[in-house]
């Protein structure tokens, strides 16, 4: 150990010593074993943390499903609420009025996301970028109810008409930003080669846009776009202060007036509290939640095609 | 707001060249302009419709509105203090109980789990953040509500009883504690996804260098991945505190709607958010909705805070790449 020529004494030496005894077993001892349990004891946590949220998710699922089930039949999607025997009834009026609402929203809110995106990557300094950015955070942390109430400003006191337009515009507000910040990221992943490529042959700068960077990033802003409309299907604030027609009698198609939805057939159901409407509720929050999953499930993988398509 | 475009400058290098070609240019110029003015045009609008959808509550109430107790609407007396109370202990619990968690899965993705487990976990805690409140809420009041008050609430009254937050539980389990626990479930996957993003992006080198050097897992985490991701892990916790401060629906089925401030977690409560779920569809008068309206416009200015704070913290370390929104 310390060099020269080995002493015969030292060939076994004394435990204590501080030279390893070569012929004891290769297992952590002392503070290298302390810290390997502490390093060990973290991974547990860690492992637990994660099956702890998997968990809770399979519980809602499963609570959701083995409940919904039982309500869910093709009459019970195809059919109208039936206001005296809720039990006998359908949500035909708030799936339909559900679609129309997030429709609408994403009308409106995916032309405008895509047309930031387009500004940020190839218009914007420095300053007007930092200011639409932080507009747009902002934008994606307004707590639900304050957008509402925005619309609410805007269009019900004006009208003093609670309608499905009205939460389509405040479900637009939410699905925004989601919108252009992921197309803002798709569009900078875009090869700048293309890009060089289209200057090379001389095409204008929008052509360039309209055909090649756009058609290139088609799969995120689509996916991006399907991510954010499964985002505002799901929500109810706005749709409980902006929508008032909580239990649509028939099916309605104009957004002019108030429109049935699920979230808010959720809600209702669950106010009323008898068993049949309770029962109902659960129908309606498994075909809401299985329309949800779905899509996200989806845009994944149209995502993952795409990518491995384009070789990101 | 500054929409021009300036030559020169990085990116830009090349835009004058560019900007001699024609009426198509200058089209999608304007139309872009137009949708990031928007954007901006739109947080502009809610500030300026909140605030005077809120004026008459405002004028008549003034800043005392956020510490009064008494929400009387038909004698119209409206006071926000017992929802803000409420809904800064449901908030402050879903952070104390999220941040960690979200940590221990956000470390788990990044760095334990095998890429199959990982590609397997990460959606479904993501999918997590998918489930509408509303379901959230009912599966809060008909399936966890029962279990919190016959199990939960009783072991930890039992536990902690002396300290008065644990109080006697109520038998609906409709509380401010099970709020809570709905909050913190709403949050663990924000926190969860941002901080194993930002875990992702500390370089390989550093974590290899601390592994030469002979350090374990943990002390690899905890001497490199946790010190260069500590701000963007705070703002991750931030953006989680502000999406618990404004949930409505989910708050407003599970926590009861008591009007009265309880020493105790385990009774009932309405949040700020709550509050105006409930009572928004059974208006008193004006000076009610205007109140609604002052609750929504305290709300905005909470969520607000709390962004510009997460982004502030983000941004000092140039994290901000990690911040995407999802």
């Amino acid at each position: 150990m310390s060099g020269g020529v080995p002493d015969p004494e030292a060939a076994a030496p004394e435990p204590g010593s501080g030279v390893p005894d070569p012929t004891s077993p290769l297992t952590a001892t002392g503070n290298l074993r302390r810290r390997a349990g502490v390093s060990r004891a973290f991974e547990v946590v860690a492992i637990v943390a994660a099956l702890v949220a998997v968990g809770v998710f399979c519980l809602v699922i499963f609570a959701v499903a083995q409940r919904g089930l039982s309500a869910i039949s093709f009459h019970f999607l195809t059919s109208d609420p039936n206001l005296v025997d809720i039990g006998s009834g359908g949500i035909a009026p708030a799936i339909v009025g559900s679609v129309i609402i997030v429709a609408i929203a994403t009308a409106i809110a995916m032309p405008l996301g895509v047309l930031i995106a387009v500004f940020l990557v190839e218009y914007a300094g420095p300053r007007s970028g930092r200011v639409i950015r932080m507009a747009l955070d902002l934008m994606n942390g307004l707590p639900t109810v304050v957008v509402a109430f925005m619309v609410y400003g805007l269009i019900v006191l004006g009208t003093h008409e609670e309608t499905g337009y009205a939460a389509s515009v405040a479900l637009a507000v939410i699905m925004l930003p989601l919108i252009a910040r992921s197309s803002h990221q798709v569009l900078l992943l875009v090869p700048g080669s293309l890009r060089e490529a289209a200057d090379a042959l001389g095409v204008s700068r929008w052509r360039t846009v309209v055909g090649v960077i756009l058609p290139s990033a088609l799969g995120g802003i689509v996916t991006a776009t399907i991510l954010a409309a499964a985002r505002a299907a799901g929500e109810s604030a706005p749709l409980i202060i902006l929508d008032s027609l909580v239990i649509g009698e028939v099916v309605h198609v104009n957004p002019l007036h108030g429109l049935a939805t699920m979230p808010l057939t959720v809600f209702t159901y669950l106010d009323t509290g008898t068993p049949a409407a309770v029962s109902q509720a659960w129908g309606t929050a498994l075909v809401l939640m299985a329309m949800i999953l779905a899509s996200n499930v989806g845009a994944r993988v149209f995502l993952a095609r795409n990518r491995s398509r384009l070789g990101l | 707001m500054a929409v021009t475009v300036r030559p020169g400058g990085g990116a830009r290098a090349r835009k004058p060249a560019r900007r001699a070609s024609g009426a198509g240019d200058r089209v999608l110029y304007v139309v872009c302009a137009f949708a990031a003015l928007v954007a901006v045009v739109v947080i502009v609008e809610v500030i300026y419709q909140v605030i005077s959808g809120a004026s008459p509550s405002i004028n008549r109430f003034g800043l005392g509105f956020v510490f009064h107790t008494a929400w009387k609407p038909n004698l119209f007396i409206f006071g926000a203090g017992e929802m803000l109370e409420a809904t800064l202990v449901t908030s402050f619990m879903a952070l104390v109980l999220a941040t960690p968690l979200g940590i221990a899965i956000g470390l788990f993705l990044a760095m334990l789990a095998p890429p199959r487990v990982r590609a397997v976990i990460g959606p479904l805690v993501e999918m997590l953040a998918a489930i509408p409140s509303v379901v959230l809420g009912l599966w809060g009041v008909i399936v966890l509500a029962p279990f919190v008050a016959q199990d939960v609430e009783p072991f930890l009254h039992g536990a902690f009883g002396f300290i008065p937050l644990f109080g006697p539980p109520q038998t609906t389990g409709l509380s401010v504690f099970t709020a809570g626990l709905v909050l913190t479930i709403m949050v663990v996957p924000i926190i969860a996804s941002l901080s194993r993003d930002l875990f992702l992006s500390v370089p390989r080198d550093l974590q290899d260098g601390a592994a030469a050097l002979g350090a374990t897992r943990w002390e690899i985490i905890r001497g490199v991945v946790l010190p260069t991701t500590s701000s963007g892990v705070i703002a991750a916790a931030l953006l989680g505190l502000g999406r618990a401060l404004g949930e409505a629906v989910a708050v407003a089925l599970v926590i009861g709607g008591g009007s009265t401030i309880h020493r105790s977690i385990f009774g009932p409560g309405t949040t700020g958010a709550a509050r105006i779920i409930e009572e928004i569809e059974s208006l008193d008068n004006n000076l009610h909705l205007a109140s609604l309206f002052y609750l929504a416009l305290i709300l905005l200015v909470l969520g607000v805070l709390t962004n510009l704070l997460a982004q502030a913290i983000a941004r000092r370390v140039g994290g901000e790449q990690a911040m995407l929104v999802r």
